[in-house]
């Protein structure tokens, strides 16, 4: 008896200690592993996914990707090429290191280094500067109005505990060993890493020191994340189905309804900041493959809009993509910065138009060329193509489709070796300028200049329009977007499709907001 | 005897030589893997950089010859995927793969010799006809719709079994096994049903087809007229008799599982070999890729050596005739 009144004592006790703390474990699945655990070496949405659980950046992002205070409280543009944050104080990393504001300058030097796969979130930054323990001053070479966007995503580590495991740099491809960082952690943030199994399991186990559950926003009640990757869709869906899984990341758009209609299941669906388009070479004088001899189509601006006069995008939305898209006539959708609803509408949809303008440029029977695709990068991006060469068909551009896998795509593209190719772009920083500068400023110019503008299309007053992105702020800067956005739409230098949707499916007892960069934040999930 | 084993040998070591040269060869097709580890946003002298560390500015024969050098040390170099050394991770993955293979096998020995042996003894019996049946499903089936079929009804319907990965397993040494727990025995269920069915309709239909020989042959006859029990005839002197062909196609079948298990680990997410490999081919990942292919390699030819030592041993035939100087 009176064991048992002892036992009965203590999990009172127990239960007064930690009130409403229940073991809440969630199993997810996406179909990739991350390939490493370093915060600075890969930029894969992959590794994020898990990393941005265990580290903090300075600034965190808010369901509507919106900025709000991370390990800084503040931030102020101090002079133009010179900003101040504001760190917080008494924050711990999981292995107990007190953070400062050493650990903020070590952080951004090493994603600064040749090794670190995010140099273009810093690539602005001269350096970063300790004023005292809690301030620090980033310098940055040019005035760079979108900072705090970029070091949302860069994540803090302890210089103490890097220089203890030798991982001052993010890894090396010429090291023969492998860095403590590739499967070990030490954040600041909600999470911490327990086990990490590569290709197998990554669990992660809540910190309950963390700083941010002061933080009414962070309601999540989650105490500990196991991810599995499955990298067959239809056994992921299985493990959805049969309750083994509870939350799958990128389920198969074929299963959707399906997922739908299962008792016990939803489906949240919302859009991903990544615009699918065609691209063309606008360079040289003969294209690599067409029949055309003498002359290169695409520099014609008639025959750019004849092949997007040729899109029956409906179709494509309602019949491949099943809804799940949205359509588009411009470069970026509305969560980035410089979005303007007027710039965002397509050429009609017209074949009898699109005949009329090739014969006007001087193709009454049309052309052959060949279409690059990708068969595994995008949602459905194979399909996409086959029903575009077919609509291209129609009005006398012969079109033979070529698809592949991306490790075969995208080396060949980026060896401008193609005529005409799909693209998926997404905007990491959020703000225009990074898609008008990677895909449409004439390449080489400046670092980060046309790095994937592959049809090398080069027009004096975009470049003006992006130089004036890159320094000015304020209006004057909305204003050169704006103005970019129109020269989008009028020069047709890209034939744009839509932005995709993004599905996640999960247990109906879970909630979670949908994130356009689709990144799941366990901070903000709710389990009943 | 040591004469034989050591020219057995020396005639591997083309083998292995010409596998790691036609492997090797094929990277140039798989896809660039400066690419997938630059990711979105790169300058080119990062690329420029990158392409020398990995030393694919060499031309195809001195990276050939780096690699063949590395190789004989067991020395593979580091994932490019992954960063870890690729010596590490497949060890790593090995035991799931082992584990799996050595199961499949030995559930189709263990059903499908007494199949084969059953519908060899009652040719018209209605059960035979079905088992006939279901080894034509077998053999026919391709293993990854085996697999979603599985996954499908004792899964998804019944709820009796996982749908993936290995469950919980046991650390012993560097060993990981599943056989410990029972979470770890119900995961290898699945994998190992699909990945065994084609092996056991082989089998069954090779000792089917060997009963229903031997069972015409005259020793079989005199065992009968001598009256031995039906008993002692089938099992002691016909099924004896088929199984030797039966062994040497086991054996040869074992190396086919293991290299073969690729799909099932893929439908599976089973963390065997062949479903590292296939991740590595996805993001171009040389070192592994050639590391797996070498390692398949030499399955193959210690598995041919072992089955030729075999007949060596069983087949005294062979014997005397090396020892008349062929």
């Amino acid at each position: 008896m009176r064991r048992w009144l002892l036992a009965a004592a203590l999990a009172v006790a127990c239960w007064a200690i930690a009130p409403g703390v229940e073991a809440r474990t969630v199993r997810w699945s996406a179909s990739g592993d991350p390939n490493t655990m370093d915060p600075h070496s890969q930029n894969l949405g992959t590794v994020t996914m898990v990393l941005q659980q265990i580290y903090d950046p300075l600034i965190h992002r808010n369901p509507q990707l919106g900025l709000e205070p991370g390990l800084a409280l503040s931030w102020r543009q101090e002079e133009p090429t010179r900003w101040r944050f504001v760190l917080r104080q008494g924050v711990r990393f999981h292995e107990g290191e007190p953070f400062t504001a050493d650990d903020v300058v070590f952080s951004i030097t090493r994603a600064l280094a040749p090794t670190s796969n995010f140099g273009i979130f810093v690539d602005t930054i001269e350096r970063a500067v300790a004023v005292d323990d809690f301030t620090v001053d980033i310098v940055t070479r040019v005035p760079d109005p979108i900072l705090p966007n970029k070091l949302a995503s860069v994540f803090i580590m302890s210089r103490s505990w890097s220089e203890r495991h030798n991982a001052t740099r993010p890894q090396n491809t010429r090291q023969r060993e492998e860095m403590h960082t590739v499967r070990n952690t030490n954040g600041t943030g909600a999470f911490r890493l327990s086990v990490r199994e590569p290709d197998v399991r990554t669990v992660l186990t809540r910190n309950a020191e963390w700083w941010g559950w002061q933080v009414p926003a962070n309601r999540g009640n989650v105490t500990e994340i196991v991810y599995r990757p499955i990298a067959s869709d239809a056994t992921r869906v299985a493990a959805l189905l049969s309750g083994e899984v509870d939350f799958v990341l990128d389920p198969p758009l074929q299963d959707l309804a399906r997922l739908r209609n299962a008792p016990g299941l939803r489906v949240l669906e919302g859009p991903e900041v990544r615009t699918l388009f065609f691209a063309m070479d606008v360079h040289r004088e003969e294209l690599l493959y067409s029949d055309v001899r003498g002359r290169n189509p695409f520099r014609d601006v008639r025959v750019r809009q004849a092949l997007y006069q040729a899109i029956d995008i409906q179709a494509i939305h309602r019949t491949i993509m099943r809804g799940q898209s949205v359509v588009t006539g411009t470069l970026f959708p509305e969560q980035v910065n410089g979005y303007v609803r007027e710039e965002d509408l397509r050429l009609p949809y017209d074949p009898a138009r699109a005949r009329a303008l090739l014969a006007e440029a001087g193709y009454p029977n049309g052309f052959e060329i060949t279409l690059d695709c990708s068969n595994n990068r995008y949602i459905n991006d194979e399909q996409i193509c086959q029903a575009v060469a077919a609509m291209w068909t129609r009005v006398g551009v012969r079109t033979r489709l070529n698809a592949m896998p991306l490790s075969t795509f995208f080396p060949k593209i980026q060896r401008d070796d193609t005529s005409i190719y799909l693209l998926g772009w997404g905007v990491p920083t959020l703000d225009a300028l990074y898609s008008f500068q990677s895909l449409l400023a004439t390449r080489g110019t400046a670092q980060g200049d046309g790095i994937w503008n592959f049809g090398r299309y080069s027009n004096p007053r975009m470049d003006a329009l992006i130089e004036r992105m890159k320094t000015e702020t304020g209006e004057a800067r909305q204003a050169a977007i704006r103005e970019a956005l129109r020269l989008y739409r009028e020069d047709v230098p890209h034939i744009p499709l839509h932005h995709q949707m993004i599905p996640w499916a999960m247990r109906a007892n879970i909630q979670v907001p949908h994130m356009a960069n689709n990144q799941p934040y366990f901070r903000w999930m709710v389990v009943n | 005897m040591f004469a034989f084993i050591v020219s057995r040998l020396l005639q591997a070591l083309p083998v292995m030589f010409t596998v790691s040269l036609i492997s090797f060869a094929m990277f140039a097709y798989v896809g660039d893997p400066v690419v997938i580890m630059l990711g979105q946003d790169f300058t080119e002298a990062q690329r420029q950089q990158l392409i020398r560390d990995l030393g694919l500015d060499q031309p195809f024969f001195m990276q050939f010859a780096t690699f063949l050098g590395n190789a004989v040390q067991g020395e593979f170099g580091l994932s490019y995927r992954l960063s870890r050394p690729v010596a590490e991770l497949i060890a790593e993955r090995a035991p799931a793969t082992l584990e799996l293979a050595f199961t499949a096998a030995f559930i189709a020995l263990a059903v499908g010799v007494p199949m084969g042996v059953y519908t060899g003894l009652y040719r018209y019996s209605w059960l035979s006809r079905v088992f006939l049946t279901f080894s034509l499903i077998g053999v026919s089936l391709p293993t990854f719709l085996i697999g979603i079929l599985l996954i499908l009804t004792f899964s998804v319907w019944l709820g009796w079994l996982p749908s993936f990965g290995r469950g919980e397993v046991t650390r012993i040494g560097w060993w990981t096994t599943g056989f410990l727990t029972w979470s770890g025995i119900k995961a290898l269920v699945l994998p190992a049903i699909t990945l065994g069915l084609f092996q056991l309709t082989l089998i069954m239909r090779l000792v089917r087809s060997e009963m229903l020989e031997v069972l015409r042959t005259d020793y079989i006859k005199f065992a009968r007229a001598r009256g031995l029990s039906n008993r002692a005839v089938h099992f002691g002197h016909a099924l004896k008799n088929t199984l030797v062909p039966v062994i040497t196609i086991a054996g040869l079948q074992l190396g086919g599982i293991i290299a073969f298990a690729i799909v099932t680990e893929t439908v599976f997410q089973w963390p065997g070999m062949g479903l590292l490999f296939i991740q590595s081919v996805g993001a171009a990942d040389i070192p592994v890729m050639a590391a797996y292919l070498m390692l398949i390699a030499l399955v193959f030819v210690t598995i041919n050596l072992v089955v030729d030592l075999l007949y060596y041993a069983v087949d005294p035939r062979l014997r005397i005739g090396r020892g008349r100087g062929h």
